[in-house]
């Protein structure tokens, strides 16, 4: 399969013709599922870096055992269905009262069929009530069902000191009131809790735009806005940036928020497999030789969409690579870094320090601060026009209220704790905490044997459980045995036959939790069969791998 | 002792059956229902097995050894 410009993603130089030789080298190795890819880049200051990613495939007998279950599962759900159509069965679902039946339907039968069937079935594993901070340990509020999840009660008791590994909190700032949060008292007295008004109009505080000013020297740009929901930072700011007549390259597993947005600019979207540079390349000429649709003519903008780290599969942006084809063919770049500011880099300021590149050569840097920060809303930073750009023509600045003082303040207070303004050296402990922990824990997993996607350093990890029945076992045993809340995603949001648990792992973890939860996984993955992976590697693989002790002459 | 750990065993077994066959999530006449079908079909692929197999197998012996038969004749 040709590459055609092979060369120039790997750097940053517009060199295609001397790299044509060695193209086939730098094909990544994807035997089994594993990529690795060594990534050169021309400028002095980049280092190599390995990317190490590992998205292994699934045994072949666990997706015929995955499929057939959702068979089994569908067969009983048209079991139901038709109990239910006939009246043998009480529909608890809604419907229309019997004056409406021969109206239009308002309640579409089919399209609910998983969630009535499938999903009902194995509930009460989400939407779990905490009734403490989601801190490191928190408590769960115990809740039974009579009726197989259709409805719910409490039963009073609480389930205390639940080890927490489905909070995204990242940096462990999301905690209960400590003497470091007086700022926020302050605040709430001066301010108050409600802003009562837009950003035009009067909702503009002094907080805010300290908050922006400090956003801006954290991330290492000339100016930064500020939304009170990260959700409409996206899905009201890409309506502004573009329009009809431009393009939008988007990875394929885009947060909802980046999909709604790009779909209510008006732009053309096209899609790229995930994290591919050759499927984005391809897509990029395409667009350059071939312009619009019908008319041909070039078009107005081309704006490439994707996350720092996407929190389903856990891997991290190739954004050395990306960054070299959007110079190459003029693109704009704009990078969601929800899940990765904060988290990702030696001192949390995200992707770009991640990979050692200068955060000017991306156009839009978008960020939440509800993940690492404790606190809620979005930011988008860049050049300082485009931030005038979007202070006038943003959808959420023109209509929504912006972002509470007192979040502010703790917005403000946790960027100076990271930035090590208070003057400890707290914050850039907790970052380096996070990334030992990260890579602790995923070590681990992958030596007992589970399947884990993504990068080694992105601290979002998905284990793989695949079928139905022991995604609901999973979540259940986890919790009511072993007391460790766990958080279960399975279809529509991951793949059908992929379901998976996330874990989040937090700086404000001991070592001493992480091995309590690494020996409850250990235990569960026995009892349910869960390790599938066929590399398992032994405690010390080095001394395996040399054929020969002497020293290399 | 020993009948202890076995019937823990067929427990487990039991068990990893109904996580992997989606059984775990059903109701429980649901899966009274769907372990006397699949019984059911099992048991009679193992009549039949029993019944016809012995046939089958003597029949091909009969018409391959017919035909091996006919070529050695031919071959003389």
């Amino acid at each position: 399969m040709a590459n055609p410009g092979g060369g120039t993603v790997c750097n940053g130089k517009l060199h295609n013709h001397k790299k044509q030789s060695n193209g086939s080298q730098r094909r990544n190795c994807t035997k089994n599922g594993i990529v690795k890819e060594a990534q050169q880049n021309g400028k002095p200051h980049f280092y190599d870096k390995l990317i190490v990613e590992s998205f292994e495939e699934a045994p072949l007998h666990v997706v015929v055992f995955t499929y057939m279950a959702y068979g089994i599962g569908t067969l009983f759900g048209y079991l139901r269905d038709f109990l239910r159509n006939w009246g043998i069965e009480k529909c608890n679902a809604a419907v229309e009262r019997k004056e409406q039946k021969d109206f239009v339907p308002l309640y579409q039968d089919f399209e609910n069929f998983y969630t009535r069937n499938l999903y009902m079935r194995i509930r009460d594993n989400w939407n779990r009530p905490i009734c403490s901070a989601p801190g490191p340990l928190f408590d769960v509020m115990e809740r039974v069902s009579d009726d197989y999840n259709w409805t719910f009660r409490f039963t009073g008791r609480i389930i205390k000191d639940v080890i927490n590994m489905g909070s995204y909190n990242f940096l462990g700032l999301a905690d209960k009131y400590d003497e470091s949060m007086k700022t926020i008292k302050d605040v709430l007295e001066v301010y108050g809790t409600g802003v009562a008004s837009t950003r035009h109009e009067m909702g503009t505080l002094d907080k805010h735009k300290e908050l922006e000013d400090l956003v801006a020297k954290f991330l290492n740009v000339e100016a930064a806005m500020v939304f009170g929901m990260g959700f409409a930072t996206n899905s009201m700011n890409i309506p502004a940036l573009v329009g009809k007549g431009c393009l939008i390259l988007s990875d394929e597993l885009n947060h909802t928020s980046l999909v709604l947005g790009a779909r209510l600019s008006g732009a053309t979207i096209r899609v790229f497999k995930h994290n591919n540079t050759q499927s984005l390349e391809k897509l990029l000429r395409d667009a350059v030789i071939y312009g619009q649709p019908r008319t041909r003519r070039a078009w107005k903008k081309i704006l490439i969409l994707v996350e720092g780290t996407y929190s389903m599969e856990g891997s991290i942006v190739h954004l050395p690579q990306i960054l070299a084809l959007k110079k190459k063919y003029k693109a704009y770049l704009y990078i969601d870094e929800a899940h990765s500011i904060g988290a990702v880099g030696p001192t949390g300021r995200g992707v770009t320090e991640f990979f050692g590149l200068d955060p000017h050569e991306v156009d839009v840097l978008m960020g939440t601060f509800t993940k690492s920060f404790g606190a809620s809303g979005g930011y988008i930073a860049g050049r300082k026009d485009l931030v005038d750009y979007l202070r006038v023509h943003s959808h959420s600045a023109v209509y929504a209220t912006s972002m509470s003082p007192p979040i502010a303040e703790q917005i403000i207070r946790s960027l100076k704790f990271i930035m090590g303004l208070d003057g400890t050296t707290q914050g850039l402990q907790r970052v380096q905490q996070l990334a030992k922990n990260t890579r602790y824990f995923r070590q681990r997993l992958q030596e007992m044997g589970f399947i884990i996607y993504g990068n080694e350093n992105a601290s979002v990890v998905p284990l793989l459980l695949y079928m139905p029945g022991k995604v609901a076992a999973f979540a259940r045993h986890m919790l009511q045995e072993k007391k460790i809340g766990v958080v279960v995603v399975g279809f529509p949001a991951t793949p059908l036959a992929e379901a998976r648990a996330r874990f989040c792992v937090s700086a404000s973890h001991t070592r001493e939790m992480l091995d309590t939860v690494l020996e409850a996984l250990d235990e569960t993955g026995d009892l349910l069969r869960l390790k599938y992976s066929r590399h398992k590697k032994s405690a010390r693989p080095e001394l395996y791998d040399e054929t020969s002790f002497e020293l290399e002459d | 002792m020993d009948l202890r750990r076995v019937k823990e065993y067929f427990s487990w077994l039991y068990y990893q059956y109904q996580i992997i066959s989606c059984c775990a999530v059903l109701e429980p006449w649901e899966q009274s229902m769907f372990n006397t079908i699949l019984l059911t079909i099992i048991a009679m692929v193992v009549y039949t097995a029993y019944v016809f197999i012995p046939i089958h197998i003597r029949l091909a012996w009969e018409f391959f050894s017919k035909i091996c038969g006919y070529h050695s004749t031919i071959a003389n």
